[in-house]
């Protein structure tokens, strides 16, 4: 054989490089979770890689907008509700006793299903979580607001209306106007949960393209019924059933070959 | 496909079902067009060689139709998973049924022109050859057929012998030619219609890939049999 061929053969062979892995910005570890007797998550591991997106699916009642309470304490407000187990950030368990809450909750930001803006100005949305916080000068917190609201993709659209009621936005805005009030704080982690499920499709694009923006700073886990959604803004997905998490994955990998049954199942919609 | 849960949605169930249906009848088509071409080559018989020429059209037509169905099924289903897989996958094999529709022609018609000529040897190397190839179209057509990747897979792995008896063929036509220049314009038809077949039996093994991807989920990873050496063969005349 000579070296031309042989150069030919061996270019038939050929080894790819193999993904680099994201440092987790949390660690879930061996999290359960209980409604009082009800146990809601059952032993989850899983990490929320730094800023990347992280979309969490599965069936109405199978644990993930729990999972999402848990990363903020959410559940702290209702009694009878607790967790064991791990949520480490920043060599801290967040979900372990001695953890200042307020605090928790300006690293960990949270947007809900329905847009929830404050009955006030659209300034004053912003601002009002940012003065729980920080102490602010009047030029130093207008540039603030400026800032959220212009990641938020907001900007444009209120910045002539900063002082007009917040509730006369319309729904997507308002939406924008909760993730700009969230982002004010300037947390490590935002928690989206449903965030487009009241919006129209248009306003809906636009929060998924807000939110493929906003994860070059943040790390962002979302919850959502829409698989189609997941697979658009989520770099990796998380299937959960019945409190436990059974699969997760780069997105690409989860929506064209999933690895258990269960999810294939549910993504294709043949759940019994 | 067995043990799978039928679709929520039970008219998606079924389109994927017609789907995988029409790629197996084009399957069969083109099988029978193979059979035909190597029909009318051993037993000198242009009116099959025609009838295998006629069926182009048909083969033609299904692939678009193959086509535009799995775009309408992209566009409004959303497929994912396994459905995804088996979608694609059938975009692919369309086109690769396509082409072996295609060399079964080119074959059959040489063998029209093949038929003025008298030959001073036997085609039973290459009457060897078609029945391997027509075999392993059809045994990825029935894998298609049951969903089955290891089907698929043994299919994939029979290419070698086909690939094998082409060497031998190319270098025994190669011979025939030096022997007698007067061979040289049969041979050369005998040389395309190896090669066609060989050509067959390449994206037969596609097919095969392609299914395994579509039920595994992961691509088929073991080294290619890829032992056609004719490529590197040399018969050298002497000094």
């Amino acid at each position: 054989m000579n070296q031309a061929e042989q150069r030919v053969r061996v270019l038939v062979s050929g080894e790819r490089p193999s993904p680099q892995k994201a440092e987790p910005r949390i660690a879930i570890r061996d999290l359960d979770f209980f409604y009082g007797p009800l146990q809601a998550l059952k032993g989850i591991n899983l990490d929320l890689p730094e800023r990347q997106v992280t979309g969490m699916i599965g069936p109405s009642g199978c644990g993930k907008s729990t999972l999402l309470r848990c990363l903020n304490r959410m559940y702290d407000l209702y009694p009878g509700q607790r967790a064991t187990g791990q949520v480490m950030m920043d060599a801290q368990n967040i979900i372990g006793p001695h953890i200042d809450v307020n605090a928790l909750r300006g690293r960990v930001g949270m947007v809900f299903q329905k847009p929830t803006p404050f009955p006030m100005t659209v300034y004053n949305n912003i601002a009002f979580g940012v003065r729980l916080h920080e102490r602010l000068s009047k030029s130093e917190m207008d540039e603030r607001v400026h800032w959220s609201l212009t990641r938020a993709a907001l900007w444009e659209e209120v910045k002539d209306r900063l002082h007009a009621p917040a509730l006369g936005l319309s729904g997507g805005q308002q939406q924008r106007l909760c993730i700009a009030r969230t982002i004010a704080v300037r947390p490590d982690v935002i928690l989206l949960d449903e965030p487009t499920s009241a919006l129209d499709p248009l306003s809906t694009l636009k929060i998924e393209e807000l939110i493929d923006e906003l994860k070059s700073e943040f790390t962002i886990a979302i919850v959502t019924h829409n698989m189609q959604q997941a697979a658009r803004c989520a770099d990796r997905v998380a299937f959960f059933y019945l409190g436990e998490l059974v699969e997760v994955g780069e997105s690409s990998q989860i929506f064209t070959a999933p690895k258990q049954r269960r999810t294939q199942e549910y993504i294709t919609g043949r759940f019994g | 496909m067995s043990g799978t849960p039928e679709h929520v949605v039970r008219s998606y169930g079924q389109e994927l079902r017609r789907l995988r249906d029409m790629i197996i009848e084009m399957g069969g088509i083109v099988e029978n067009q193979i059979a035909m071409a190597a029909e009318a080559i051993m037993s000198r018989d242009s009116e099959t060689a025609v009838r295998a020429v006629e069926g182009d059209p048909g083969v033609d037509a299904l692939e678009r139709e193959i086509e535009q169905f799995a775009i309408r099924l992209l566009a409004l289903r959303q497929p994912v998973g396994e459905d995804l897989r088996l979608i694609v996958a059938a975009f692919k094999i369309s086109s690769d049924l396509e082409r072996i529709g295609d060399y079964a022609v080119n074959a059959a018609k040489r063998s029209i022109v093949l038929d003025q000529f008298t030959l001073p040897f036997s085609l039973a190397g290459l009457a060897q050859m078609a029945r391997l190839v027509q075999q392993n179209v059809k045994r990825v057509i029935d894998a298609i057929g049951e969903n089955d990747a290891e089907a698929a897979m043994e299919a994939w792995r029979s290419d070698q012998a086909i690939d094998d008896i082409y060497t031998t063929i190319f270098r025994e036509l190669i011979t025939y030619m030096m022997e007698d220049a007067r061979n040289i314009t049969s041979c050369t038809h005998l040389l395309f219609i190896a090669k066609n077949l060989e050509r067959i039996g390449d994206h037969a093994t596609n097919i095969a890939e392609r299914l395994y991807y579509a039920v595994k989920g992961e691509p088929l990873l073991e080294a290619r049999p890829k032992s056609d050496t004719s490529p590197y063969a040399v018969v050298r005349p002497k000094e």
